[in-house]
């Protein structure tokens, strides 16, 4: 998010816009990353069902889901998918890999 | 037709309150300031005005329901004096931050201790860099005067700060003299009505007043803060001059009192520049060539207008009404600040008087002015005006 000089904000902290967090990209200080071996993955969507943060999509492949890309932007690295994956399909790997 | 009323300063002020009609006054009683919410109660209990009036359990109270009452887009007031503020004045930063325009009359009273109910400025020095607008009031009619001028200011869009109107303790607040009392279609005209561009009540433009700041916004805010300050000093001439036109009553910056050819020059606010004019006409009797400067406006601080009057001169005496301990007096070191950049700087001499409600007697203030006449005045040095030795 562009943080804004003093001319561009709203007076006294108002906040004018309903509220909202989609902009607040919670998965910035995230230091681990899930990648998905999808060789393995059987599309259980444990993971997808397990996410804290939502940070999992699912799409619908006819009448069956499948899983879908991981939303970095909002995942923070809790490694939740990858403890509940039934076939360690998930990898935890460090940030610093992808810098 | 306005009319002439003899009454209490509170009433006055109570007065000028009745004719803008907030929405709501959430107010604490508290010495001296308590007749000014008596005053009102009485007026909102039959039914002379339309004010939701919040009864709370204290001043901490008051000031939050204040804010949370301005902040949903309700015109509102309160009032409250010494103790009363310190116990607001955690809030009392909040209204300003949040940009509520307030309207609060403070009744000055020393801030204790020891425990003392009587006039002096050390409340309003406490809060002085609060963000609130600061205007201070000689008599009665300046007291009405101002809390209906604070009320246009305040609210004006590029201002939308708080002012607090500074009245004496008992010398104003419980003294009983003649002011002119404008007409209620008059007052109401003239503030007219407050179209907030944000409201907590509005469910379709649904806001949130008071998020977590940090360090991301909070600098900013802070700047924007100084920015309406700034505004509201620009703005202040044609408040002025608005108000002129509805009451016939010139008001600026500063109260010039014979100051055009004089040579000593006295400051001092509230109602001790009364009897500091009374001095002045006795020692022009008498050949010296004196005049005297009360500023009306205290925050934002009228830099440029002292600097203005006080260029040339051969004699400064600032008189406080509070001390700032380890430091110069609050007045005294803004006007000393100010003349750092005048062409001519005058001898300066720092004068505290009237602490706890302590009398203020013709005599105390030709002491100072005689110091300045014999040139006998020192920058440096604090004085004392009735103190015992
Ligand atoms: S690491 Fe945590 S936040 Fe990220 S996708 Fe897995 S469960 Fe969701
Ligand atoms: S839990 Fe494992 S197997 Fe199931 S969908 Fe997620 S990655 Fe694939």
């Amino acid at each position: 998010m562009k943080v804004k000089g003093w001319k561009d904000i709203p007076i006294g902290g108002v906040i004018d816009k309903p509220a909202t967090a989609r902009e607040y990209k919670t998965g910035e200080w995230r230091i681990q990353r899930p990648i998905v071996d999808e060789e393995k993955c059987t599309n259980c969507m444990q993971c997808w069902l397990f996410c804290p943060d939502m940070a999992i999509d699912g799409r619908l492949d006819g009448k069956k889901m499948k899983l879908g890309e991981v939303n970095l932007d909002y995942c923070k690295g809790c490694g939740v998918c990858a403890a509940v994956c039934p076939v360690d399909a998930i990898e935890m790997k460090s940030e610093s890999e992808f810098i | 037709m306005p009319v002439k009323l003899t009454v209490t300063g509170a009433a006055a002020v109570a007065h000028a309150m009745r004719q803008i009609n907030p929405d709501v006054v959430a107010a604490y009683p508290i010495t001296p300031q308590t007749p000014i919410v008596e005053y009102y109660a009485g007026f909102v209990s039959d039914g002379i005005v339309d004010t939701v009036m919040v009864p709370v359990e204290s001043e901490h109270s008051a000031m939050s329901a204040v804010v949370g009452s301005a902040a949903s887009g309700a015109r509102t007031m309160t009032a409250t004096a010494a103790n009363g503020l310190a116990l607001m004045s955690e809030i009392v930063y909040i209204a300003a931050s949040y940009r509520l325009p307030i309207v609060m009359p403070i009744v000055n009273r020393a801030l204790s201790g020891p425990i003392n109910i009587h006039c002096d400025h050390s409340d309003a020095m406490m809060v002085r860099d609060s963000g609130w607008i600061q205007f201070f009031t000689e008599n009665h009619q300046e007291a009405y005067d101002f809390t209906i001028m604070a009320t246009k200011l305040a609210e004006k869009e590029n201002v939308l700060l708080p002012v607090m109107v500074n009245l004496d303790g008992f010398i104003t607040s419980h003294g009983v003299e003649s002011f002119e009392m404008l007409d209620d279609e008059v007052v109401r005209e003239f503030v007219g009505s407050w179209n907030p561009k944000y409201s907590l009540l509005n469910t379709k433009n649904p806001v949130t007043f008071g998020p977590l700041d940090l360090f991301d916004y909070y600098f900013e805010h802070h700047r924007q803060q100084e920015e309406a300050m700034k505004n509201a000093y620009k703005e202040l001439p044609g408040v002025f001059e608005e108000f002129e036109k509805i009451s016939g009553r010139r008001y600026d910056f500063l109260d010039l009192y014979k100051v055009d050819d004089a040579d000593y020059i006295m400051i001092v606010m509230n109602s001790t520049a009364s009897t500091a004019k009374y001095v002045v006409d006795q020692l022009r009797e008498e050949g010296h060539k004196v005049g005297l400067v009360k500023p009306q406006v205290f925050t934002p601080f009228p830099k440029k207008q002292f600097q203005q009057v006080l260029n040339g001169r051969k004699g400064v005496v600032v008189l406080d009404r509070a001390m700032s301990f380890g430091k110069e007096a609050p007045l005294y070191s803004l006007v000393k600040s100010s003349l750092y950049e005048v062409a001519s700087r005058p001898s300066l001499g720092s004068y505290i008087y009237g602490l706890g409600g302590r009398d203020t007697t013709p005599e105390m203030i030709r002491e100072a002015f005689e110091d300045a006449l014999q040139g006998n005045l020192s920058t440096d040095e604090q004085r004392y005006l009735g103190l015992r030795e």
